[in-house]
């Protein structure tokens, strides 16, 4: 446990020091919470007539009594949801990708596996150091974002429903899934190529299925509500069973010290 | 303290090609206290050996046993006994000495870690440096950081890979003299390396390695085995004629003529050499100087080599 804590430390302490990963955890969140925000405020006034024409019909269930005007802000805002959820995906791959490429790029494998560390260890660390700095940016934003909302106009129905199942499952829960499994992800992609940013961009298909959820609201296929995200953590729930398993068998002391350059 | 039998290692490449041998049979024994050359040319599998010592890759064949634990049995005890100076110091660039060292003591399991990486950083004359990022250190001060890393949770046996290569001849001679502070200290320690005189000046015993380990012994019984005494004969200009007729004296075994000298391979200097001298002054030959030349490990070690190639 305690060389676990040593390995979040030491990745902490030195990838942050990179200005593309630094950059990447303070800009990506400023914007991803500050595009709703001002979108509530723009629509909370009279300017735009309460029309919800343009709403797939099927999306009506889900505004139940709340007014025509509260049920178009939910279902734009329902939109902006799915960014929060891509930020346990975009950063930390980010970290995870600068953090095994760089540990490359040193040599710094092998000294770190003459030590007592177990592998299990090693890649524990490595994935909670990427995982954990994601998860806690997206609660903290995701915060940020729910204590402005009334400031920008947001109705109290709209508060409702941003605090409702839906929206806590995708945070609570679909994040840390996704942030484990695509964390894992990268760092086995990472361990493949020297570059950071083309370790980021594949391992960025972690984003498919999120935009899959995003186009399937805006088509009128499907309604993100508790069903779907229950549905949606399942899958991720079992993507971290694959990778996990994977990782085991790839992540074994001989091959990170002579298969990882 | 090390026990080795059979250690083989083989890397399977490419599917269709037989795997690369990269170390074959080999069986040694390292004694506690004792500071063990392992001397080869690159790519002869030295690196390969020690990670195999201190259970970072597996062999494919034969065992090894380090300060009593079996490394492939008890892989995470070994690497908590051993100290590995690795081929390339792996710093952390962005961090300080301090931090990199912080690290690796908390992840050895190092009871007190701010002493002990004090304890280090002023051996090696780091400590004025020690907030400064690894990044703006020169060669050899990351050299004495890794070393520094490799000692922090007192090891028992130490792992030595080329701790030299690439430093520039002042910072090798403190990384030597080191090394043989370390020797007082009656550590253990396995040092690879291709430096014949770091080996001849550090090391009790060497042994030549390439890919097997072609010998072992001191030093000296190495110089004794491989070449009787040699004189060389310093002379104010060297005629052609002159050495056919030193090697035509029974008891001489070889002659060399390099530049105005005659080097000649004896048994015997002491009661031989008054006899070439004779021969040479009657012949009109004018003797500025007599003396006998110790073979440098290098010549040993060149001659070993070749004997094996092919
Ligand atoms: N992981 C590996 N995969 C394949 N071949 C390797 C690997 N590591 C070393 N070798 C080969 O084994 C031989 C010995 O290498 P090495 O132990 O590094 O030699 P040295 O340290 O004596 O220079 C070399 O031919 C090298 O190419
Ligand atoms: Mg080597």
């Amino acid at each position: 446990m305690n060389r676990i804590q040593t390995i979040i430390d030491k990745e902490w302490a030195e990838v942050f020091k990179n200005k593309m990963v630094f950059w990447t955890i303070v800009l990506l969140p400023l914007l991803f919470t500050a595009m709703p925000l001002i979108f509530i405020f723009v629509t909370s006034g009279d300017l735009i007539p309460s029309e919800t024409s343009d709403m797939p019909a099927s999306f009506a269930t889900i505004c139940g009594t709340a007014s025509a005007k509260d049920c178009l802000q939910i279902y734009m805002i329902n939109q902006f949801l799915l960014m929060f959820m891509m930020m346990p995906v975009i950063i930390p791959i980010t970290i995870a990708a600068y953090s095994v490429v760089g540990e490359k790029a040193t040599r710094s494998l092998e000294p770190l596996l003459a030590t007592p560390i177990t592998t299990e260890e090693l890649l524990a660390g490595k994935t909670l150091a990427s995982a954990l700095p994601a998860l806690a940016v997206t609660i903290v934003f995701f915060g940020i974002f729910v204590a402005l909302t009334p400031l920008v106009g947001g109705t109290p129905g709209l508060m409702a429903y941003m605090l409702s199942p839906t929206w806590l499952i995708a945070i609570l829960l679909v994040g840390p899934l996704m942030a484990i499994a695509s964390t894992i992800f990268a760092v086995i992609v990472s361990s493949r190529v020297n570059d950071p940013r083309v370790a980021e961009q594949i391992s960025a298909v972690f984003i498919v299925p999120v935009m899959l959820l995003l186009f399937g609201q805006l088509a009128g296929w499907l309604i993100i509500n508790v069903p779907v995200m229950l549905i949606f953590s399942a899958l991720m729930a079992a993507a971290n069973v694959g990778l996990i398993y994977l990782a085991a068998r790839i992540f074994q002391r001989e091959q990170i010290l002579t298969r990882w350059k | 303290m090390i026990k080795i039998e059979g250690l083989t290692k083989e890397f399977i490449t490419d599917k269709k090609k037989p795997p690369l041998v990269a170390v074959n049979d080999l069986t040694l024994e390292v004694n506690e206290g004792e500071v063990f050359g392992f001397l080869g040319p690159n790519g002869a599998g030295k690196t390969t050996t020690v990670r195999m010592l201190c259970s970072l890759i597996a062999p494919t064949r034969g065992r090894a046993v380090v300060n009593n634990y079996d490394v492939v049995k008890h892989g995470q005890k070994v690497r908590a006994c051993v100290g590995i100076l690795t081929e390339t110091p792996g710093m952390y660039e962005r961090l300080s000495a301090d931090k990199n060292l912080t690290i690796f003591a908390r992840l050895y399991g190092v009871k007190d870690v701010p002493g002990q990486v004090e304890k280090y950083l002023r051996m090696l004359g780091l400590w004025e440096r020690r907030f400064d990022e690894v990044g703006s250190f020169s060669k050899g001060m990351r050299q004495k950081l890794a070393i520094a890393r490799t000692l922090l949770h007192e090891p028992s046996v130490i792992f030595l890979d080329e701790p030299t290569s690439g430093l520039d001849p002042e910072a090798a001679h403190l990384v030597r003299d080191f090394i043989d502070d370390l020797k007082k200290e009656g550590k253990t320690i396995f040092l690879c390396t291709h430096n014949l005189d770091e080996a001849d000046r550090l090391c009790q015993r060497i042994g030549i390695f390439k890919s097997r380990l072609i010998t072992v012994d001191t030093p000296d019984a190495l110089r004794q085995r491989m070449f009787g005494r040699t004189v060389v004969f310093n002379l104010a200009s060297l005629a052609p004629e002159w050495t056919a007729m030193v090697s035509e004296l029974p008891f001489v075994t070889g002659v060399k003529p390099v530049d105005n000298k005659l080097v000649v391979d004896l048994k015997d200097p002491e009661a031989q050499n008054p006899v070439i001298i004779r021969r040479l002054v009657e012949a009109g030959a004018e003797v500025r100087f007599v003396g006998e030349l110790r073979h440098s490990l290098e010549d040993i070690y060149l001659q070993t080599i070749n004997e094996t190639k092919g």
